[in-house]
């Protein structure tokens, strides 16, 4: 029998990070992501892990750094102000190799901006966040149950690569509550050939991102780089609607995307050639995709709550191949199905 | 006279300069865990500062942690290993600055750790800047005609404040100014370890230290001056 609840996004994270094995959470307050931070303080205790709510952001960061050096597999969320004042510890974490789900329930920015939904942590999210030449994994879900899915993707990939993952959902994702699926997942073994857990019966480790010397910095960067190119060629994720002879191709990710299927679904029954695209991963974006795709369609909408911010990744996957034209909606208004159709 | 080399150090020449407390105190680190046999179940953090390179002198498993985190990075540690020994050095800057809420919260919380705080009233390793520490009228770079409390407050005396919390187990300050001093700060890092080693929570200890380079005197006049002057200041003694 299938196990069907009714959960919230910040729910189904928090259920998703206990069924991957995530056993240290340490978290700060901030709406919209309350619930997460509410929901693993009763469940981590009920499966043997540690909840902490930390002084700060940054304590919360800096908690999930040492627990990662440990070999747990470790989690911290907030949202958009709170990523902020994460991000130095985000850099350390990639400077370090250091596994670490970061979950991100964006609201309206900049500054304290406000608590409804939006987009305007894409940049943040996909180009590093913090100092220094790193990039973290970013995953997108756009429904409460994907939303759990992608949880233990995060975490594998985070163990796989040692990186720090990215989890961007926003405020209204947060809050929607739907039906979810309580599936089980594989679990998730941490390599111990780098933990630090006392040197018994082996030379002691070090754990730093601190290299004085030019070369021994550069040939780090040059390691994470290769990294960064090996998961682009092989953990690009993303959905797609395209039927032969679309003329028109949408662009959204995460809750948008909801919008816009439903504004091309009812475009196709007037009998316009729309299509649907959603990337699943922001970082690595499928770029090869998209310009395949440019080279058949003469026109990609591309809709965010932002001012432009996965645009410009279309804009390079594209090379100038077709025409883009662009809606975005700021402050927490949600693009209107009317105008995206008019686009069309 | 017979001479020893702590199994829990390296044999690597420290980049501190010449007069400076920290090489005394990282080794007074490694003789106390040598002679606690914990070696091998223990897991330091370096701090940004002086003692960034920590773990060069340190034959154990080590990590680093920004700025003012230390006491994060080590209650993560700990939480998930509870039976290793988990311990952090910070400097004055990294622990009284920009690390303040970090090192109150984990104190607060009885985390079962031990810090070990350089205090030398002076941010070393930026070259002579005022650190919360720095004394009424010390001049320093960023304070040329002296520290003036109406525009750079008072000296802040961590482990007086720390000292009043309920989960703390052990607060001490001392200082490597003298060989009775030294001797009597390695008893109380051991003491910290043990405190650990026995589950009873937060331990603190405040090391006063000399800082020839930041304090413009030779090795000597450091010696006195940390005293006749610092001493006065920051009295030594258990707090708690």
């Amino acid at each position: 029998m299938k196990n069907i609840i009714l959960a919230s996004g910040n729910e189904s994270c928090g259920e998703g990070a206990i069924q991957s094995g995530c056993r240290f959470y340490a978290g700060y307050p901030i709406t919209p992501q309350n619930e997460l931070t509410e929901y693993m303080a009763k469940r981590i205790k009920e499966v043997g892990g540690t909840f902490i709510q930390a002084e700060s952001e940054i304590s919360s960061i800096n908690m999930v750094f040492g627990a990662s050096v440990t070999g747990a597999l470790v989690m911290t969320s907030s949202s958009s102000p709170g990523i902020s004042l994460k991000q130095e510890g985000i850099s350390y974490c990639a400077g370090c190799e250091l596994p670490a789900v970061i979950v991100n329930m964006m609201r309206g920015g900049p500054g304290l901006g406000n608590i409804a939904s939006a987009q305007g942590d894409y940049f943040q999210a996909t180009r590093g966040g913090g100092h220094g030449d790193y990039r973290t994994i970013t995953l997108a879900p756009s429904s409460v149950q994907e939303m759990y899915g992608l949880m233990y993707d995060a975490f594998y990939l985070a163990v796989k690569y040692r990186t720090p993952v990215i989890v961007l959902g926003d405020s209204i994702l947060a809050q929607m509550i739907e039906p979810l699926e309580i599936k089980k997942f594989k679990s998730i073994k941490i390599d111990k050939e780098w933990i630090l857990d006392g040197c018994k019966n082996r030379k002691p480790r070090i754990i730093r991102s601190l290299l004085l010397k030019p070369d021994e910095l550069e040939n780090l960067n040059l390691r994470l780089q290769g990294r960064y190119r090996e998961i682009e060629k092989k953990e690009i994720r993303f959905e797609a609607d395209i039927k032969n002879g679309t003329q028109t191709l949408v662009v959204s990710f995460g809750t948008v995307s909801r919008i816009c299927k439903a504004v091309v679904e009812d475009a196709r029954k007037k009998g316009i050639n729309a299509g649907w695209f959603r990337p699943i991963t922001l970082w690595p974006f499928p770029r090869s995709f998209l310009r395949k795709i440019s080279e058949k369609v003469k026109k990609i909408v591309v809709v965010e709550m932002n001012a432009g911010q996965m645009l410009e990744d279309i804009k390079i996957s594209v090379e100038g191949r077709c025409a883009i034209e662009f809606y975005g909606r700021m402050g927490g208004n949600i693009p209107d199905e009317k105008q995206v159709l008019r686009l069309l | 006279m017979i001479s020893w080399f702590p199994k829990s150090m390296k044999h690597n020449v420290t980049h501190y300069c010449a007069g400076c407390g920290h090489g005394i105190i990282t080794r007074l680190i490694c003789e106390a865990i040598d002679e606690l046999n914990i070696r091998e179940k223990t897991i330091g953090i370096a701090p940004i500062g002086c003692a960034v390179l920590a773990y060069n002198y340190w034959n154990f498993d080590t990590t680093e942690a920004a700025h003012g985190r230390v006491p994060a990075v080590a209650m993560g540690i700990k939480r998930v290993l509870p039976d290793r020994i988990v311990f952090g050095c910070q400097g004055d800057g990294d622990l009284a600055a920009i690390g303040l809420a970090e090192i109150i919260h984990c104190a607060n919380r009885g985390e079962n750790i031990c810090i070990f705080f350089i205090n030398n009233a002076v941010y070393g390793m930026t070259q002579g800047q005022m650190a919360p520490t720095t004394l009424i009228g010390q001049k320093t770079a960023t304070t040329p005609d002296g520290r003036n409390p109406e525009d750079d407050g008072y000296p802040l005396k961590i482990s007086e404040m720390l000292a009043l919390l309920p989960a703390v187990a052990y607060i001490e300050r001392t200082s490597v100014h003298n060989p009775q001093n030294v001797i009597k700060t390695k008893k109380a890092i051991k003491k910290a370890f043990q405190n650990q080693i026995e589950k009873k929570g937060f331990s603190l200890v405040e090391i006063l230290s000399t800082c020839p380079s930041c304090w413009d005197k030779t090795p000597v006049e450091s010696a006195l001056w940390l005293q006749n002057e610092l001493i006065k200041t920051f009295p030594l003694g258990v707090l708690k």
